[in-house]
């Protein structure tokens, strides 16, 4: 359905505006994806609405991060449809183009740019134009370095902004990640396990900003630390071998009995 | 046709081996017919040498042999007839032309030339061809037809006739009907030459093609009568079958030759489909390997020269250590500090290559050393009159799968390989498992190596031996890797055989510069299409 | 707090010194007029004279210093290590070959007023296609940034789109140049083969071996390297530099953000291409001859040394690495010839092993053991990473 943008780069993210009439920002339709034999999603089926908090939760392998990989274009799948608000086909842009559409993802290992400041890290990921020409005659308007300070506020490195962010810790580095996704201002953000290795008090911090960020954004998080997927759900997917196995609140998924033969039953037994 | 080994030099060995038998009994016919040789006028030579080549003695055509090149002297003052050969000085080195012992070295004025003239040697050439074509040995027989075909006679399709029905081997008779044939078709009536057209339709000898090629051209002009014509038709169709069979012979050539620098690029790059493919270092030394490989076999043939026959099969192992041992060294030494950087790996180990080439070039000199080829390599076997294999060609085939087989073997069946695939799959895994990967890392890089040194060996009897030797393979051995697919040693197979044919079908097209260009671009072009060669591996862990 | 964040921005990108843009523009703008001044003013036989020889030589040191520029922009701070740069410095050789070939007029060996000798040689009666126009000086200047640039937009946007990178690239910069070295060697490639282009008399008139002329052609390279630094001090420090700094590190995360690392690769290349198709043309004129010799892998790799002694990430590195490189090899080649190879294969080794940031990168560290410690954690950056 897109196929002018496919070939003609696509100059400014703006021009992508989803379309959630139905009030569905995310569509996962019967994906499939297999690698030598392996099938790592198997007729998968997800739907995330405008707004909405959702958790991702299952065994290593059962295809949570190649779905991401699938929805910010990092793997094309074999079959199956993926698209952003009704019209948006996101199969047929490539990573650059669906993140300036507005999918943001953080990755399971932090990954920054260790030799640019914290503060070039986050001047990068700013939303507007990528384009070549204008990164080399582009200056600062006051506007975005006041929105650089806030997010450095709100990430808690200001005192480290001049830094290089490989001398960051691992922990600072989660923060830094999220802090370039709040600068990208995404519709989605992708979230893969975001508290991995962070003290109990930073957590906290986290599932605070994470909950904060739901309703303005969508915000979808993998995660296998099941307290802090409780203290935020609202919603939570259960996938397992590629597919969707249940979906609910916490509560009915921890009483459903498929999941808790497969995963919860493993944990609590 | 497969039993038809000719080798040229035992052919000429042993003819020469016959004339330089000495057998005093024998001659005695002999010496008097010989010792009018001196006087007798030249009206008077032809029917003497005809008695002469009538005694059957071994000598006969050696004294027919040096008269028809002129070499037949006498020694003025005793008429002892010599061989006579110009040597330093205006003097002539002179030889008994019967018992082929030194006389002495004199002056021209001394000795005196056997009269000859051309008809002389023509009946010369006849009375050595009949002398030839009754020898006892095959060989002897096939390779006299061959000379008469070339460019056959009356005279000598006379002898022939006189002779075929008691030849007893199969494959001289054909060939003495095909001379026959060529004959007809050269001197013959129109009918004739339609009839020897059907003989020699088969026939793929270069004379029989050039004559119908002369023939035709002699038939183009002006109008033609029925039987021109009809004579015309025939020889048409009998070129058409000729030429069909040659551009068949010609595309099997090519395979040949595709198939033997496909084994020439797949040796080069075998060793770096362990090191780069398998293990991902890139080692910009390895041509350097190969170098030192050929220049190992050069220091074997100069340290045994009394071995030269077998000095290859020494050579394949010590190259193998030589470039291994320093393959280990480099990777001790320098690599193994650079992990995980590959870009400052292929940095350093260009350093090496560089310090290796001047290294060679101090040693030994900057230019081209000659390795020797031993016998059994060279020659080649000989199919049919336009077609031959090369049998250094052949050899160096076999030897490359011989050499991929084993690398396969290695990697799949032995507890290195397992600990290779281990530790290149994932390091810490396998470090986990207590496999010593530093271990593995230096023998595997080892391995690689002592390839490439045996490459080495096998180019020795190819190209020249020089420091620059490893260069001209370094870009292709990479290309031929990545081509087919970084970590797959059948991938590096199928590329490089696939390149060589490529490369020696263009050649005739486009000369082999622009094939050579057109093979790089073409490359270069496919791996920006598909990166990752033509067997990737797939999943998540490729990337 | 705003205000804080952003101005003391500036100048963090940098390595301590103060300004490495005024300070290298200033020393080089300093050696330049000294060193017109040694060859002007002080008679032959002073200590202070400067020859012409050594005004041509150091000419041809800046050329390089110009190359180095280009591969510094590209493997420095772009992470593409390029083992083909000298096709583009080459090309632009070429174009500048071609006019300098055009301009011998009837002077050459055969008198031939249209046809240069070698044309005429392989007896050929007109001039091929691709050598219409190159008596224009506007032809030539065009071909000197177009040639280069378009071969690097065209295997760029190739190699870069399909995602090739790392050595996969480098070996294929390598194989470009080489498939181009025996395409020059080719006599019907129309490029003089073999023996390329030479037997040059002058430049826009004037003769290339008077004194004045190579004085002439030795400023205008400083002038020319001087404005390439400024070109590339201002790349690297714009928001430019910085993605690509971060494409070098990190290149499928730079996706996520939503840049097109492939547009900004081939850019950054192209741009890289025309500075050492620049460089090419500017050293022509000054060693009076282009073969396809320069096309040699090996050449290309040297340039890469060049880059890695003076301090990839770097510009002034760049430009020091080039001089002190190319110094190196005209003593040693003067001296012990054989001994070059020794000593730049073991600068290969020594400086990937033990200097990985190279010259440039010795100086901070020298300057804080000087200076008794600035505040604060070492700013010392981790070891460079490809």
């Amino acid at each position: 359905m897109n196929t002018d943008k496919a070939g003609t780069p696509l100059t400014a993210s703006e021009n992508i505006v989803p379309d959630t009439r139905h009030g569905v920002i995310l569509y996962v339709e019967d994906v499939n994806l297999s690698f030598d034999g392996f099938k790592a999603l198997n007729n998968l089926n997800l739907y995330i609405n405008d707004g909405e908090l959702r958790c991702l939760i299952g065994a290593n392998g059962a295809g949570k991060t190649t779905l991401m990989d699938v929805i910010t274009g990092k793997t094309r799948p074999d079959s199956g449809k993926v698209s952003f608000g009704q019209q948006v086909d996101l199969l047929q842009l490539d990573e650059s183009e669906i993140a300036r559409a507005g999918i943001g993802r953080k990755f399971q290992k932090p990954t920054v740019f260790e030799e640019l400041t914290v503060f070039e890290n986050i001047e990068l990921s700013l939303k507007g134009d990528k384009g070549i020409w204008t990164a080399l005659f582009h200056k600062l308007s006051g506007e975005q370095k006041d929105r650089i300070a806030e997010i450095l506020h709100t990430i808690g490195l200001v005192a480290e902004c001049h830094y290089p962010a490989g001398r960051l810790s691992h922990g600072q580095k989660q923060w830094l990640e999220i802090g370039m996704l709040l600068a990208a201002e995404p519709r989605v953000l992708l979230v893969d396990e975001p508290v991995a290795g962070m003290t109990g008090q930073e957590t906290e911090r986290t599932a605070e900003l994470l909950t904060s960020l739901a309703g303005k954004h969508s915000v979808i998080v993998v995660e296998h630390d099941m307290a802090f997927v409780r203290s935020i759900a609202r919603k939570v997917s259960v996938l397992h071998q590629g597919t969707v196995l249940a979906e609910g609140t916490m509560s009915e998924i921890q009483s459903n009995p498929d999941v808790i033969k497969v995963y919860l039953g493993e944990e609590q037994g | 046709m497969g039993r038809i080994f000719s080798l040229l030099f035992l052919l000429i060995l042993s003819s020469q081996g016959h004339a330089l038998q000495t057998d005093s009994s024998s001659s005695t016919a002999l010496t008097p017919l010989l010792e009018q040789l001196p006087s007798t006028k030249l009206r008077a030579m032809g029917p003497l040498i005809e008695k002469i080549a009538q005694v059957k003695d071994v000598k006969t055509r050696h004294i027919l042999q040096l008269m028809l090149d002129g070499e037949l002297y006498y020694i003025k003052a005793n008429k002892q007839l010599v061989q006579a050969v110009k040597a330093e000085n205006r003097q002539y080195q002179l030889t008994d032309a019967l018992t082929t012992e030194p006389v002495s070295v004199v002056k021209k004025s001394k000795i005196s030339k056997v009269k000859t003239n051309n008809r002389l040697r023509s009946s010369l050439r006849s009375l050595i061809a009949k002398i030839d074509l009754t020898d006892d040995d095959k060989e002897v027989r096939l390779q006299a037809v061959k000379q008469l075909l070339d460019s056959p006679t009356k005279a000598s399709t006379a002898t022939i006739s006189e002779l075929i029905d008691k030849e007893p081997d199969q494959e001289v008779q054909e060939l003495m009907q095909a001379t026959m044939a060529l004959q007809q078709l050269r001197d013959g009536e129109i009918s004739e030459q339609i009839t020897a057209l059907n003989t020699l339709s088969g026939s793929l000898q270069p004379a029989v093609k050039n004559t119908i090629v002369n023939l035709l051209s002699n038939l183009q002009e002006g109008d033609l009568t029925e039987q021109q014509a009809s004579l015309k038709l025939a020889l048409q169709q009998t070129l058409d079958s000729i030429e069909s069979q040659a551009s068949f012979y010609g595309f099997i050539e090519n395979i040949f030759f595709g198939l033997s620098l496909g084994s020439v690029l797949l040796l080069a790059a075998i060793g770096l489909a362990i090191t780069f493919g398998v293990m991902g270092v890139i080692n910009m030394a390895h041509g350097e390997m190969i170098m030192l490989g050929a220049y190992t076999t050069y220091v074997i043939q100069i340290a045994f020269p009394s071995i030269i026959e077998y000095s290859l099969l020494i050579a394949v192992p010590a190259a193998f250590l030589v470039s291994g041992l320093v393959g280990i060294l480099i990777e001790r030494g320098v690599i193994r500090f650079l992990k995980g950087r590959p870009l400052e790996t292929l940095l350093a180990t260009f350093g090496i290559s560089l310090i290796l080439q001047q290294l060679v070039r101090t040693v030994f000199s900057p230019l081209n050393r000659q390795v020797i080829s031993p016998e059994w390599m060279s020659g080649s076997w000989q199919i049919n009159p336009i077609f031959s294999l090369t049998f250094n060609r052949l050899y160096i085939i076999l030897f490359s799968i011989m050499v991929f087989v084993s690398l396969l073997l290695i990697l799949k069946k032995s507890s290195l390989g397992l600990h290779v695939r281990a530790v290149s799959q994932n390091r810490d895994m396998a470090r986990a498992l207590s496999i010593k990967s530093d271990w593995v890392d230096a023998i595997t890089f080892g391995l690689g190596s002592g390839i490439a040194g045996i490459a080495g060996v096998v180019l020795s009897q190819l190209t020249n031996v020089g420091p620059n030797l490893g260069q001209a393979y370094i870009i292709d051995s990479f290309l031929v890797v990545v081509f087919g697919g970084v970590g797959n040693l059948w991938g590096t197979l199928v590329a490089a055989m696939s390149l060589g044919l490529t490369n020696k079908f263009l050649e005739p097209v486009t000369g082999s510069v622009l094939a050579n260009i057109i093979v790089l671009v073409g490359l270069v072009l496919f791996i920006q299409k598909r990166p990752k060669g033509l067997f990737p591996q797939k999943g998540r862990a490729a990337d | 707090m705003t205000t804080q964040v952003s101005e003391s921005n500036k100048t963090n990108s940098l390595f301590s010194s103060k300004n490495p843009l005024h300070l290298t523009i200033g020393i080089l703008l300093i050696t330049t007029v000294l060193v017109t001044l040694g060859n002007l003013l002080f008679p032959e036989g002073s200590a202070l004279h400067v020859s012409d020889y050594t005004v041509s030589l150091l000419g041809k040191y800046l050329c390089y210093a110009l190359l180095a520029l280009a591969v510094d922009l590209v493997w420095g701070y772009c992470g593409i290590l390029s083992l083909g740069h000298g096709a583009f410095f080459t090309l632009g050789g070429y174009a500048m070959g071609m006019y300098l070939m055009r301009q011998i007029g009837d002077r050459g060996v055969y008198g031939n007023p249209d046809l240069p000798d070698f044309m005429v040689f392989l007896n050929w009666t007109e001039l091929p296609w691709f050598w219409a126009g190159s008596d224009s000086v506007l032809w030539m200047v065009c071909m000197v940034f177009l040639g280069p640039g378009l071969l690097a937009f065209i295997f760029g946007s190739l190699a870069f789109r399909s995602r090739v990178s790392g050595v996969y690239l480098s070996i294929m910069t390598q194989a470009m140049t080489y498939a181009l070295m025996l395409a020059f060697f080719r006599n019907e490639m129309g490029f003089g083969g073999n023996n390329g282009l030479t037997d040059f008399k002058e430049i826009f008139g004037f003769s290339l071996q008077s004194p004045s002329t190579k004085l002439s052609l030795f400023i205008a390279t400083a002038i020319a390297l001087a404005i390439a630094y400024g070109i590339c001090h201002f790349i690297v420090n714009s928001k430019m530099g910085r993605v690509v700094t971060a494409i070098r590190d990190a290149e499928s995360r730079v996706r996520f953000v939503g840049y097109k690392p492939e547009h900004y690769k081939v850019w950054i290349f192209v741009v890289s291409a025309m500075l050492a198709g620049l460089a090419g043309a500017l050293y022509v004129p000054q060693v009076g001859i282009i073969n396809p010799g320069e096309f040699s892998p090996l050449n290309s790799i040297e340039m890469v040394i060049w880059v890695a002694v003076g301090g990839r990430n770097s510009l002034y590195g760049a430009i020091i690495g080039a001089v002190l490189v190319s110094y190196a090899k005209t003593r040693f080649t003067a001296i012990m010839p054989e001994a070059w190879l020794f000593a730049l294969g073991g600068l290969f080794v020594l400086v990937t092993l033990l200097l990985p940031k190279g010259i440039a990168g010795l100086l901070p560290t020298i300057k804080q053991r000087l200076i008794t410690k600035k505040d604060a954690p070492d700013t010392q950056q981790k070891g460079a990473k490809l």
